[in-house]
């Protein structure tokens, strides 16, 4: 039985119990990884020698210790399984207090084993990735940091503390996007990153403000207690502002541009930040926030509508691209738009919004990294055009994309096929529009995943001459194998038993969908669709593939090649209305401002040209103008006198 | 005693000493028609104080006198200045002033 048809509803019932025992060293889970960037960041050069590997370690050391901490709360009482703890008062400002307060609960631990798990693989695998890299001290500094502000963003009990995690995540973003300084591209990509997350954090802080005015609070426990006493708009506008800052974060419409570009960073980080962890941000902040989307059906369908677009336009793009890092991250930004739609579900979608995002996890940062390691054979090479036969030179590479390219695709039994399927299912029951979407949205998956599997690994040689392809040593294998694994066996282990759904729904609530589609149908037409997909994926590509792109190309294949015109867009309407609107002000300010100032100037300059005529040197000019003025001062005493 | 005739007196000096200040180019010459000025009011000041049968205007004369001592000396401290750079004590070539 692949999950219990058994129709059911669960509410959020977990009230926050005081963190006691192992519980009140949580904070140790973020101060590990802070501890690594720290020492790297500080210590400078003299760090070289034993920095990364000293950075590789921290995160295991976390992870470990969420291990433990996981199986403590396992044996919990449902109930307790909400563990807060208050570390000090960080802000008491008459009405407005904030606790630095950590809070871990399924929800949270969930992230945390994702985060420190997949962080330690990718952190191992970097150790063979950047070995010839001579800046890697920095490299690691920043990626532990990463892994510190994200376990930060998860594991804070309140909007405000998440938001520091936030701009943590973001900052480490930037840092290591930009990480190949001397490159103009990075630079320019690292900066687009950052300007647009902005945008969405503006977002979420408007959420936060709004929070605060109309609750008086800005605590998760405080928000599910009160969230039913807000009105309907204030309850709306929180889910809209949510929504932007989670779009922002996550690369959903139409702040997706940014993702894209994000590829310019070495590829581990690709992995890590821009497919396992600081993407799914957003469907994290979404979740959290069910209290606030449970009570406002307009704020959930804005959500869905993001995630619809999304998915198929990130389908859409994955179709065109010939660098398989793009290739790889336009399916991100798909795969998160089916998680912002599950999320946007309702009780239906959240449990599966998060066990897609786990198995999405596994088997994307998997394919990354097994995309870095073809880019490592091939000196760097990023281009599918110049690849093709690679699977006889790099066997382990070769089975584990596609372990992770099969679970992607949904195939039985492999995790997408747990994950995807059940929020086709979940979108279905909400409408059929959206059913239809992410159905439209698994075949063009197929489609893009199958030209780049066989762009890569098959088809005909048309490698660059000096290419001496060969396999990766054994630190980078070796992650890419355990990640394979968990693109295996995590589907199955995440429904064995209800598993994930008991776990998470005290936190997030759950509610059993209905597709008016009968389950084993759908079943069928999804793999039908994928089916399809894959067939003409090989009909076009098995055999031969062209060195060069081809130039006479439908418009829409242009338009995907261009990302669909959204760098575009956003210089039309933002960049030259922006521009527009500084020209006017600069034009307000020049004439009318500036203007005026001018004005009162030049009338001070006629007045003194006339007046400093009277100045002229001689003594009893003056003399005179004095005896006039005091005999005329006389003259008015006695006039008003008499 | 007919206070009127000290200061008809008065005006007439204090209007010779106007006259001398605006017409006169020599700086000495210009500074003695100030004081002539100076001891015009002094001696309307007195008058008055005779005829008003108190001390006031005669204190009012100890001022002027006093202010008068202190500006000789900072004027022809001044004057001396310009003649020695100027050579001449004509105000007429200390214009420097002018717009």
């Amino acid at each position: 039985m692949r999950y219990s048809f058994a129709l059911e509803a669960i509410s959020p019932s977990l009230t926050n119990q005081v963190a006691t025992g192992s519980f009140a060293n949580l904070w140790l889970l973020i101060a590990l990884p802070l501890f690594g960037a720290l020492v790297l960041l500080l210590g400078g050069n003299r760090t070289n020698s034993f920095g990364p590997l000293l950075a590789a370690l921290m995160p295991i050391a976390s992870f470990g210790f969420a291990v433990y901490l996981w199986l403590e709360l396992l044996a919990l009482p449902e109930e307790l399984r909400s563990q807060n703890l208050i570390l000090f008062e960080w802000i008491n400002i008459g009405s407005f207090q904030v606790p630095f307060g950590l809070q871990l609960d399924p929800l949270s631990m969930s992230f945390v084993l994702l985060i420190t798990g997949v962080g330690s693989l990718i952190h191992i695998y970097s150790l063979g990735y950047m070995d010839h890299d001579p800046g890697k001290r920095r490299f690691f500094g920043y990626l532990n940091l990463f892994v510190a502000a994200m376990l930060l963003l998860v594991l804070a009990d309140n909007y405000l503390l998440l938001y520091v995690g936030w701009e943590g995540v973001g900052l480490a973003s930037y840092l290591l996007i930009g990480y190949y300084q001397h490159k103009p591209s990075a630079a320019a990509a690292a900066k687009k990153a950052f300007v647009v997350n902005r945008v969405g954090d503006v977002g979420l802080s408007l959420a936060i403000m709004l929070m605060f005015v109309a609750f008086h609070t800005v605590t998760f426990a405080g928000i599910s207690d009160k969230a039913e006493q807000g009105s309907a708009t204030v309850l709306f506008l929180i889910g809209l502002f949510l929504l932007v800052g989670a779009a922002g974060k996550s690369a959903q419409v139409p702040l997706q541009s940014w993702l894209l570009d994000a590829m310019e960073g070495p590829t581990p980080v690709s992995a890590l930040i821009h497919a396992a962890t600081m993407v799914t941000a957003g469907v994290y902040l979404i979740v959290r926030s069910n209290s606030i989307y449970d009570l406002s059906v307009a704020a959930q369908n804005a959500v869905i509508v993001v995630g619809v677009v999304t998915l198929l336009a990130g389908a859409f793009i994955g179709m065109a691209k010939d660098d398989i890092k793009k290739a790889l991250a336009a399916s991100t930004m798909s795969q998160i738009g089916y998680m912002v739609l599950a999320a946007g579900l309702g009780p239906i979608g959240y449990v599966y919004a998060i066990m897609h995002l786990l198995t999405h996890g596994f088997f994307k940062a998997g394919m990354f990294l097994g995309a870095g390691s073809v880019m490592h054979a091939m000196n760097d090479e990023v281009d599918m055009r110049k690849f093709g036969a690679l699977r006889a030179v790099m066997l382990i590479t070769f089975g584990t994309f596609f372990v992770g390219y099969l679970a992607i695709l949904g195939v039985p039994p492999f995790a997408g096929f747990y994950s995807k399927d059940l929020i086709i299912e979940a979108a279905f029951d909400r409408s059929i529009i959206a059913g239809i979407a992410t159905l439209l949205g698994a075949g063009i998956t197929a489609f893009y995943m199958s030209r780049l599997i066989l762009m890569t690994f098959f088809s005909n040689k048309r490698w660059e001459d000096d290419a001496h392809p060969h396999e990766s040593p054994a630190t980078m294998t070796i992650p890419m194998i355990l990640l394979a694994v968990g693109s295996v066996a995590s589907g199955y282990l995440l429904t064995f038993n209800d598993s994930l759904k008991h776990w998470l729904a005290p936190v997030t609530g759950y509610k059993t969908p209905e597709p008016p589609i009968a389950i084993p149908v759908l079943i069928a037409m999804t793999l039908t669709t994928v089916a399809i997909g894959v067939a003409i994926a090989i009909r076009m590509y098995l055999r031969q593939a062209d060195r060069v792109a081809p130039t006479n190309v439908s418009i829409f294949t242009k338009a995907a090649r261009k990302d669909l015109y959204g760098d575009a867009i956003n210089e039309a309407v933002f960049m030259r209305g922006g521009q527009k609107v500084v020209n006017g002000t600069t034009t307000v300010d020049n004439s009318v401002v500036e203007g005026s100032v001018r004005f009162i100037g030049r009338i001070t300059l006629g007045l003194s040209k006339i007046i400093r005529a009277t100045q002229t040197g001689y003594t009893r000019n003056y003399a005179l103008a004095m005896l006039l003025g005091a005999s005329l001062m006389l003259l008015l005493a006695a006039i008003v006198r008499l | 005693m007919d206070v009127t005739n000290y200061i008809i007196l008065s005006a007439i000096l204090f209007s010779i000493g106007a006259v001398g200040v605006l017409v006169r180019r020599n700086a000495i010459v210009m500074f003695m028609s100030i004081e002539l000025m100076l001891n015009a009011t002094n001696l309307a000041f007195v008058a008055f104080a005779r005829a008003n049968g108190n001390f006031d205007g005669q204190v009012v004369a100890f001022f002027v006198m006093v202010v008068a001592a202190a500006e000789v000396v900072i004027g022809l401290a001044i004057i001396m200045a310009i003649f020695r750079t100027r050579k001449t004590a004509s105000i007429d070539e200390a214009n420097l002033l002018r717009a």
